[in-house]
C-alpha cells in the first residue's frame, strides 16, 4: 500500500498533508516576523562587520589600483634585475596621476608597510617629478634616491600587485614573504606577536583555572544552602555582575597599586618590607587578579544551574553504599556537574581570550593581551586591515577550541541554565 | 533464624532540627532481626527522620541508636553497612545499571568475578536480568525502582531502610512492587524498615507496624491488630475506615460500658476509658456493623438510609444513625435480598465488643 494510492484525505477532499502545510504556513510566517527584528539586527551588527573585517584583513585593492599601469608593465618583469623603462614610464605615468589627486601620501604608507624606507623617497620622488623631461624616466627616477635604483625596492612593489593578500595573517604570526618569496619568520628580536598570542593563551588558561577552583565551593555552596542564605550569597556573587567594569577595573587599581591597601596591608602585618613592597599591578599579576575576579560569576552561574539540579539524595545513596565523602563526591557528585564545569570553562576561557579594557588598564606591558594590540592598531598605526587579521586569528581560535570541546566534551552535555 | 529481639533499638531519642519544635518525641523502638517493620504516619510526623537518623544523615538530638547491640550515633552513614532506598531512586544517572550496582561493592574492594556474581543475583531477584547495559534513564520508573532495590541488597546489608520507595509509581505497579518487596523480604530474610504514609502498602508488606503522629510511636503492633484493635482514636481514624459517636461513659462494669449519646445509649468494649462521666469516642469499622442480624448483638438500632453507592464488589451505604448522618455501612453485593433504597428505615446491629471507646477526639 503506497502512499500514492492511499492518500489520507480530509473531511473536504483535500489531501491531509496540503491541508496541514496551510494550516501550519500562518503560524510559521508568525513566528519568522516575531524573529525577524532580531535577525535583521544580527545582520546588520554581526555577519556584516565579521564579513567586512574578513575582506579587509585580506583586501589589498588599494595599491594595485592606485598603479595599474606599473602592475601591468610589471608582468613581463622577472624580478632579477632593476626592471626596465616600460616599467618605469608606467610608474612615473601612475605617479604623476596621483600626485595631481594628491593620494601619493597614501602610496607612500602603504608601501612602507612591505618595506621600510618608502616614505622619504616617495616624498622625495615628488618634488623631483614636477622637473621631469619626458624621456629615459629610468635614468631620471633613479637619479632621484639611491634606493630607486635598488632592486629590493622593486621587488617590495612588485609584492603589492595582487588584490588579496594573506600577509596580514602572516605579520600576526611574526612571519612575512621574503625576497625569495618564502615565508620565513621575523628576527627573534622583533617577534612580538608570537609573545602576546601565547600569553594570551596562558593567561586565560590560567584564569580559567583559578576561576574554576573558586566557583566551584561557591557554586556548591549555593545550591546546598537554604533558600535565605543562599540568596543573600548569590546577591555576593552577582553584585560585581551589576557593577560596571570599569569601575571594577579602577577599585583593582586602588588595591593593588604599592601604596595601596593590600600592599599596606602585607607591610601592616610585616610580610613584606615597606620600602620593598611588591608590584602586583602593571604586571602579569594584575591581570590575572583583576580577570579572575571579574569573570567569576561566569563560572558560578552554570555551575550553580547544573549543581541545583543534582538531588541531594545522590550523594546520600553513595555515602550509605558505603562510599566515603570523597568517593561519593568524586565518583557521584562530580561527573554529575562536568557539564556546568565545561560550560563554565569554555565561557571564562572564551571571555579571557578577548579581554580589553582591563589588561589594557592594569596589565601593563607584561599583562596586555592580543585584544591590546589589536586595539592599539585600530587606533594608534590604523592599520585596520592588519587589526581584522589578528582579530579573525582570534575569532577561529575560539573556533578551533569551541570545535575541540564538542570533540571531546559534546556540546550537547554543556548546561548553562 | 536465631533472631535477636532488638537488632535495631530507638532508646529515648529525641530530635528537633530548630531547637524549638521536637519533630520526634522520647521514641522507644525495638526491630528484631528479619523484620518487616513500617513506620507509617501523616507527613511531618517524624517518621522520615526517624529514618535518617537510623541511616546516618540526621543526628538524634538526645537518645542514642543502637544497631545488633552496637551504639551508632557516632558511626558516619557509609560505615554503618545498611542499604538504603530513595523517595526517587537516587539511581546514579551516569552509570549503567551494572555501575549502579557494582558501586557499594567497588568501594569495599569486594573482587571482580565476585561481584559480578553478586550483581547477577540482584537482578535476577528483582527480575531484570539483561538490563545491566542500560542507563537507569532509559529505564521505566518501575524498573528504576527495582534496580534501587537491587543496588540496596546487592551488598547483603543486614538492614535496608525504604523512604516511600513506590511513592512516585502509578497504581496498579505500586501494588505489584510492594508484593515483590514483600517477597524479596521472605526469600532473603533481611531486616527491613520501611517508611510510607499509603496505609494499605503498610497493611499488604509489613510483619509489623508503628504508626507515627506528632512525633511519636501511637500504636505498635501487627496489621491485623492494628486494625482490629486500635488504641487510640488517631490510629481508629488513620488506618481504614471508621465509624465514629461521640459520648459520655455513664456506666462501665464487667468489661462493658455505657456510653451516652446525645439521645440514645450504645454499649461499647471499654479501652481506654476508666471510668464514669469520662467523654470518650466510640469507635467501630463499616464491616462489622450488620443490618437486621440474624444472630443476636448487644446494639439495635434504626437508621434512615441517606445514601446508596455502588462499588462493584461491594455496596456502601450512608446512614444516619444516632445522630451520626455519616455512619457507613459495606454491604457485599451478593447480599442483594436486603431491602436497601434511599430513604428507607433500617435495622443495624453491632456487638459492643468491636465498638471501641477510645480516647475523646
Amino acid at each position: 500500500m503506497s502512499s500514492e494510492t492511499k492518500q489520507i484525505l480530509t473531511t473536504d477532499g483535500i489531501p491531509l498533508e496540503v491541508s496541514l502545510k496551510k494550516a501550519e504556513k500562518k503560524n510559521k510566517i508568525k513566528a519568522f516576523l516575531l524573529v525577524a527584528p532580531l535577525l535583521f539586527f544580527l545582520i546588520i551588527t554581526y555577519v556584516f562587520p565579521i564579513g567586512d573585517m574578513l575582506f579587509r584583513s585580506v583586501d589589498d585593492k588599494m595599491v594595485t589600483q592606485m598603479l595599474p599601469k606599473t602592475f601591468k608593465a610589471m608582468e613581463n618583469w622577472d624580478g632579477q634585475e632593476l626592471p626596465d623603462e616600460e616599467v618605469f614610464a608606467a610608474f612615473h605615468e601612475d605617479f604623476i596621476k596621483l600626485v595631481v589627486d594628491k593620494r601619493e601620501g597614501k602610496l607612500s604608507t602603504q608601501l612602507n608597510y612591505t618595506k621600510n624606507g618608502f616614505k622619504s623617497i616617495i616624498k622625495k620622488l615628488r618634488r623631483a617629478s614636477k622637473k621631469f623631461e619626458e624621456g629615459n624616466y629610468k635614468e631620471q627616477i633613479m637619479a632621484v634616491h639611491k634606493r630607486w635604483a635598488d632592486v629590493e625596492y622593486w621587488r617590495a612593489i612588485q609584492r603589492r600587485a595582487p588584490e588579496f593578500t594573506g600577509q596580514k595573517y602572516l605579520k600576526g604570526m611574526d612571519m612575512y614573504v621574503n625576497e625569495e618569496g618564502k615565508i620565513v619568520s621575523v628576527e627573534e628580536d622583533r617577534r612580538i606577536h608570537r609573545v602576546l598570542w601565547l600569553r594570551t593563551l596562558e593567561i586565560a588558561f590560567f584564569v580559567t583555572v583559578f576561576c574554576f577552583l573558586m566557583a566551584y565551593p561557591i557554586a556548591h555552596l549555593l545550591a546546598t544552602l537554604p533558600m535565605k542564605y543562599s540568596n543573600l550569597l548569590m546577591i555576593c556573587v552577582l553584585l560585581p555582575f551589576w557593577t560596571s567594569l570599569l569601575v571594577r577595573t579602577a577599585s583593582w587599581m586602588i588595591l593593588l597599586q604599592q601604596q595601596g591597601i593590600v600592599n599596606d596591608f602585607f607591610v601592616g602585618i610585616g610580610l613584606v618590607a615597606d620600602d620593598n613592597r611588591p608590584e602586583m599591578m602593571y604586571n602579569k599579576t594584575g591581570s590575572y587578579v583583576a580577570m579572575t575576579q571579574i569573570l567569576l560569576p561566569f563560572m558560578v552561574l552554570p555551575l550553580y544551574s547544573v549543581m541545583k539540579t543534582i538531588s541531594p539524595s545522590l550523594m546520600r545513596a553513595g555515602k550509605s553504599l558505603g562510599g566515603t565523602p570523597f568517593v561519593a563526591f568524586w565518583k557521584v557528585y562530580f561527573p554529575l556537574t562536568i557539564p556546568g564545569i565545561g560550560a563554565g570553562c569554555l565561557l571564562v576561557f572564551i571571555l579571557a581570550i578577548g579581554y580589553y579594557i582591563t589588561p589594557a588598564l592594569v596589565g601593563g606591558a607584561s599583562g596586555t593581551l592580543i585584544s591590546n594590540q589589536i586595539a592599539f592598531h585600530m587606533k594608534s598605526t590604523l592599520d585596520w586591515s592588519f587589526a581584522s587579521a589578528m582579530g579573525l586569528m582570534l575569532l577561529s581560535g575560539v573556533l578551533v577550541i569551541y570545535w575541540l570541546y564538542n570533540k571531546i566534551v559534546g556540546i550537547d552535555n554543556i548546561k548553562l541554565g | 533464624m536465631a533472631s535477636k529481639k532488638d537488632f535495631v533499638k530507638f532508646d529515648k531519642v529525641d530530635k528537633s532540627y530548630d531547637g524549638k519544635v521536637l519533630v520526634v518525641k522520647d521514641l522507644q523502638l525495638d526491630i528484631a532481626e528479619g523484620e518487616f517493620i513500617t513506620m507509617l504516619g501523616p507527613s511531618g510526623s517524624g517518621k522520615t527522620t526517624c529514618l535518617m537518623m537510623l541511616a546516618g544523615f540526621e543526628t538524634p538530638t538526645n537518645g542514642e541508636i543502637y544497631l545488633d547491640g552496637k551504639a551508632i550515633s557516632s558511626i558516619p552513614p557509609h560505615k554503618r553497612g545498611i542499604g538504603m532506598v530513595f523517595q526517587n531512586y537516587a539511581l546514579f544517572p551516569h552509570m549503567t545499571v551494572y555501575e549502579n550496582l557494582a558501586f557499594p561493592l567497588r568501594v569495599r574492594k569486594i573482587p571482580k568475578d565476585e561481584a559480578d556474581k553478586k550483581i547477577d543475583k540482584a537482578l535476577s531477584m528483582v527480575s531484570l536480568q539483561g538490563f545491566a547495559a542500560r542507563m537507569p534513564g532509559q529505564l521505566s520508573g518501575g524498573q528504576q525502582q527495582r534496580v534501587a532495590v537491587a543496588r540496596s541488597l546487592v551488598f547483603d546489608p543486614q538492614l535496608v531502610l525504604m523512604d516511600e520507595p513506590l511513592g512516585a509509581l502509578d497504581k496498579n505497579l505500586r501494588e505489584s512492587m510492594q508484593y515483590e518487596i514483600k517477597h524479596i523480604h521472605e526469600s532473603i530474610g533481611v531486616t527491613v524498615v520501611y517508611v510510607t504514609h499509603d496505609q494499605s502498602e503498610a497493611l499488604t508488606m509489613s510483619n509489623r507496624i508503628a504508626v507515627f503522629n506528632d512525633g511519636k510511636v501511637q500504636q505498635l503492633s501487627s496489621p491485623d491488630e492494628l486494625y482490629e484493635k486500635p488504641v487510640n482514636s488517631f490510629v481508629a481514624e488513620f488506618i481504614g475506615e471508621n465509624n465514629t459517636f461521640g459520648g459520655e461513659v455513664s456506666d462501665i462494669s464487667g468489661g462493658k460500658c455505657k456510653v451516652k449519646l446525645a439521645n440514645a445509649e450504645i454499649l461499647a468494649n471499654p479501652i481506654s476509658v476508666k471510668g464514669k462521666g469520662e467523654r470518650t469516642t466510640v469507635s467501630l469499622r463499616p464491616e462489622r456493623a450488620l443490618i437486621n442480624p440474624s444472630t443476636k448483638m448487644d446494639n439495635l438500632h434504626k437508621g434512615k438510609i441517606e445514601e446508596v453507592i455502588y462499588h462493584g464488589d461491594h455496596t456502601r451505604v450512608r446512614i444516619n444513625l444516632l445522630g451520626n448522618p455519616e455512619f457507613i455501612l459495606k454491604v457485599p453485593n451478593s447480599s442483594s435480598n436486603l431491602d436497601i433504597k434511599l430513604g428507607n428505615e433500617i435495622n443495624i446491629g453491632w456487638n459492643s465488643d468491636d465498638a471501641r471507646a477510645l480516647d475523646p477526639k
